[in-house]
């Protein structure tokens, strides 16, 4: 069963930008596309920690800000050469609201 | 004994025939003259030195260590007075000079519209580097320039003074533009790319005559339609130069008359290029004066040749305009054609059938298949069976292939692939097997791409196919993988094509992917402010994290606050407000900075917005210690405290930096002023620096201390603080407005020249006019970011915290 917990508006995230969303298991990072696509994304990039949501979104893809990694934030898979992934987490975007996908972190954070 | 051999006219033919007569060690003794006062050069690539593109000494095929090797007697600047067939002797300004053998290849002279006003100084034509010159001096932004003539030449012409900001009209004779080359459909399509360059094209306009009292001021057609003018380009044609031929009674016909051999009248006079006629025909494309070099080298030579005219295809050298036509395509009956429209991309495709030959072909907006339809028409092999998918190129013909190398690799090996040199495909993959693996090897080998360069995407193309993976293109490389355009092209395009917004270039220059990539954006973020500073407004979203959050990030992903703190002078009262910032925020380390000034690292973003807006409280603003911008202005003590100062260093660093400061640029810029060639404060390894001496003040400019330390090279001496300033300003302005994204002050000088920079400064109108536009755009920029930033925290913090609701 999914829990969607509803986090902000989404004229609160800027177009082709980020905000972050504090929870028990590290920072999510809920991008908002220049056509208004919503995606969340572990902010914390396998290379070195980066924190992607500070990375320039360009299309359905963010670059780290550290290293220029490159991620699809459909799927959280490195784009490219690189290899590694960060974890993606459901979101809706329902009458202009976000709603991010609590159930992995609450089971998570129950065990 | 050594034959006697001169030569009249150093252009590219009579270079070319040089260069044969050497490469196949003929043994002779070679006088050189020419009327205008250089050497051979590439004239084909006026054009790109016109917008900018190139430089003068970038088109230089033939330099004085060449002459020099190869025994040439240069006679450059001496204009040949006369020709005494019976002694052989010819005669310059400057004294006789007997041949065996001489060689004409004076070219051509351009075409002057006989009407009133023609000699009226700012009428200019376009042939060679002082009417290049001539024309670039005139290209200030707001000049108006008129050119006469919408052929190949005119509208190089037309686009290179747009480029430089010209406001250009061109005015031509016929229905459409190149209708020579064109037919009409295509000519409209380039009369509309070329308008939306912002360049006015009139056709169907007779000129009546050039208007003006002591210089031109306009033009009046004969529809009574007056524009003004500051300089006027005639480019309507051009007419073989045959004066002195005419003058010692060779046979002259149009050109000057000359066989299969390149032999005039006289047996012992030869002729090539724009000046002759052969076979009743003239030339004026550059790929049959190559080919009568050849067979010229070779009849000297006492070698077998005979120089046979083939087919040529045409490419309009401006940015940004794909263009090709070769062949017949006039109407006549028996005709036929196949048409491919695609008025949205602004793509047309026309090729012309007889019978069951295809014999000629214009595309616009996609040419890509050019050299593949071009080499069908050469062959004239029936292509009944390809006539259902012709249109579409060799990618159709048998399968659905969709690898953009799938042209290429569909040429035979005696494809041409470059019409200027006449180089086969062949040839270049016999020259990448011979161990040329690089472009300008290639072009070493064979010539491929070095005389127009506009097939140099085709032996990239070639080099590729043939190396695989070990090909590695070294040219100009594009701006990233979303675009096929140059740093160097944008800019230009940006600013011809009046493109105002992110999504406006993306469109007009065909962006391949969406929303473009964290490369690409910063860039053209850069190039929209630093062209239109009242127009454009910043976008936030395409700036590296550093500039969009004013602080660097660290590799923690803490931030690092830095305030201004003016030429390196502080007071207590901004140090107590520091140590108390610091203290406040829990700062993990305090650090003095090698700008003179004190760093605040480890700082949490959220807690930027409130640590800034107690900086700002004390007085202090944004050091911009993270920006392709202004950064510092290191100044010793001067004559304030310093026994050997000269000058107020240190009230002029302050004063420089606080009329610098918040000025974005390509890279990162940092002042140094010392009070004496002592140069405490380390100007000359700055990107600017000055250095104070009793008579006043030496500005140099291009060092660097990072990866490549430099030191800086002199720019000028000024004697008073306001023209320090204004230099300095005016000097910054034009690398704002000229270098590539990235590029420090440095590489950028390094690629266009010192001279050319000192040129723009010292010349008082142009200072002035750059300082003015640096003026303008400080009105914008000059801004402490956090004045407006700090003022809503709860954007740095967090959206929401699910750390309790989660833990439920």
């Amino acid at each position: 069963m999914s829990r969607f917990i509803d986090i902000a508006a989404l004229e609160d995230i800027p177009r082709q930008g980020a905000r972050l969303v504090k929870t028990a298991l590290g920072c999510i990072a809920v991008f908002r596309t220049a056509d208004d696509r919503v995606f969340a994304l572990e902010d914390r990039c396998p290379h070195k920690g980066g924190p992607l949501s500070e990375g320039i979104v360009h299309g359905t893809s963010v670059t780290c800000p550290l290293h220029a990694w490159v991620f699809d934030l459909n799927t959280g898979q490195a784009q490219g050469a690189d290899e590694g992934a960060v974890q993606t987490f459901a979101v809706q975007l329902t009458a202009g609201r976000v709603l991010l996908d609590a159930t992995r972190l609450a089971r998570r954070s129950a065990a | 004994m050594k034959q006697k051999l001169v030569v009249i006219g150093a252009g590219m033919a009579s270079g070319r025939m040089l260069e044969a007569l050497f490469e196949a060690g003929g043994n002779f003794d070679v006088t050189l003259f020419n009327a205008e006062p250089r050497g051979n050069y590439n004239r084909l690539m006026l054009s790109p030195v016109l917008s900018g593109e190139k430089t003068y000494d970038q088109i230089v095929t033939h330099d004085a260590a060449w002459y020099q090797a190869h025994g040439v007697d240069c006679r450059f600047g001496e204009p040949v007075v006369k020709i005494d067939r019976t002694n052989r002797i010819v005669t310059s300004n400057t004294g006789g000079v007997p041949y065996d053998a001489l060689v004409i290849a004076t070219g051509s002279a351009p075409f002057i519209v006989p009407v009133p006003g023609k000699d009226l100084p700012g009428v200019v034509a376009y042939r060679d580097l002082e009417d290049t010159n001539a024309m670039i001096a005139a290209s200030k932004p707001g000049a108006r320039a008129v050119v006469i003539g919408g052929g190949l030449l005119g509208l190089e012409a037309a686009a290179g003074m747009a480029a430089r900001g010209a406001e250009v009209t061109v005015i031509h004779l016929m229905g459409h533009l190149m209708e020579r080359q064109l037919d009409p459909a295509a000519g409209y399509l380039l009369q509309k790319d070329l308008e939306r360059r912002g360049i006015r094209i009139h056709c169907k306009g007779a000129t009546k005559a050039i208007l003006g009292t002591d210089r031109v001021e306009a033009v009046l057609l004969e529809d009574g339609t007056v524009y003004p003018a500051d300089l006027v380009c005639m480019a309507v044609g051009i007419r073989p130069e045959v004066r002195l031929a005419n003058d010692a009674h060779l046979e002259v016909g149009r050109g000057i008359t000359v066989d299969d051999q390149m032999r005039t009248s006289d047996p012992a006079i030869f002729a090539l290029g724009e000046c002759v006629e052969h076979d009743k025909q003239l030339f004026g494309l550059v790929a049959p004066l190559y080919d009568q070099a050849k067979v010229l080298a070779a009849t000297l030579l006492g070698q077998q040749a005979a120089f046979k005219p083939v087919q040529t295809a045409t490419k309009l050298k401006v940015t940004g305009v794909d263009l090709f036509s070769a062949g017949d395509f006039a109407d006549a009956p028996g005709r036929e054609d196949i048409v491919f429209r695609d008025p949205g991309r602004g793509v047309y495709k026309r090729l012309i059938l007889e019978g069951d030959k295809l014999i000629g072909a214009v595309m616009y907006g996609d040419t890509a298949d050019g050299a593949w339809f071009f080499d069908l028409i050469k062959q004239g092999k029936p292509i009944t069976d390809q006539r259902d998918t012709l249109i579409f190129g060799p990618a159709f013909q048998g399968g659905a292939q969709t690898d953009p190398l799938a042209a290429v690799a569909a040429l035979p090996p005696e494809a041409e692939i470059c019409g200027c040199n006449g180089v086969c495909k062949g040839k270049i993959v016999t020259a990448i097997g011979g161990g040329a693996t690089t472009l300008d090897a290639v072009r070493m080998a064979t010539k491929a791409s070095a005389s127009c360069g506009t097939c140099t995407g085709l032996v990239e193309q070639v080099m590729a196919l043939t190396l695989g993976d070990r090909f590695s293109a070294n040219t100009n490389p594009p701006m990233c993988k979303c675009t096929d355009h140059t740093h160097e092209d944008v800019r230009r395009l940006i600013k011809s094509m009046g493109l105002k917004s992110i999504p406006a270039v993306m469109q007009e220059l065909g962006w391949k992917t969406v929303g473009g990539c964290a490369s690409c954006r910063p860039a053209l973020n850069y190039y929209l402010i630093a062209d239109w500073p009242t127009e454009y407004t910043d976008d936030r979203q395409s700036r590296f994290v550093n500039e969009r959050n004013h602080g660097n990030i660290q590799k923690d992903g803490t931030y690092s606050v830095v305030p201004r703190m003016w030429g390196g002078v502080t007071t207590p009262a901004e140090l107590r407000a520091i140590a108390d910032a610091a203290d406040r925020y829990a700062v993990p380390m305090v650090k003095v900075t090698g700008g003179q000034r004190i760093d605040l690292l480890g700082v949490k973003k959220e807690d930027l917005p409130a640590i800034w807006s107690d900086l700002n409280a004390a007085g202090m603003v944004s050091g911009h210690a993270y920006a392709k911008g202004l950064r510092t202005v290191k100044t010793c003590v001067g004559t304030e405290f310093c026994r050997f100062g000269t000058q107020d260093s240190t009230g002029l660093g302050i004063k420089l930096e606080k009329l610098l400061w918040g000025a974005w640029t390509p890279a990162k810029v940092k002042l140094g002023v010392s009070g004496c060639p002592r140069n405490c404060a380390e100007a000359t390894c700055k990107d600017i620096g000055v250095v104070c001496v009793e008579s006043g003040y030496e500005i140099s400019v291009a060092g660097a201390a990072g990866m490549d330390v430099r030191e800086t090279e002199f720019l000028c001496k000024v004697t008073t603080e306001a023209e320090v300033m204004e230099v300095i300003a005016a000097f910054t302005q034009l690398y704002r407005e000229n270098a590539r994204y990235l590029h420090r002050i440095y590489k950028w000088v390094a690629k266009v020249g010192l001279d050319w920079c000192r040129a723009q400064v010292e010349d008082p109108a142009t200072r002035r006019a750059l300082y003015d536009r640096f003026m303008l755009s400080q009105s914008v920029y000059q801004t402490d970011p956090w004045a407006e930033l700090a003022a809503k925290p709860a954007d740095w913090a967090p959206i929401a915290d699910l750390t309790l609701r989660a833990a439920e």
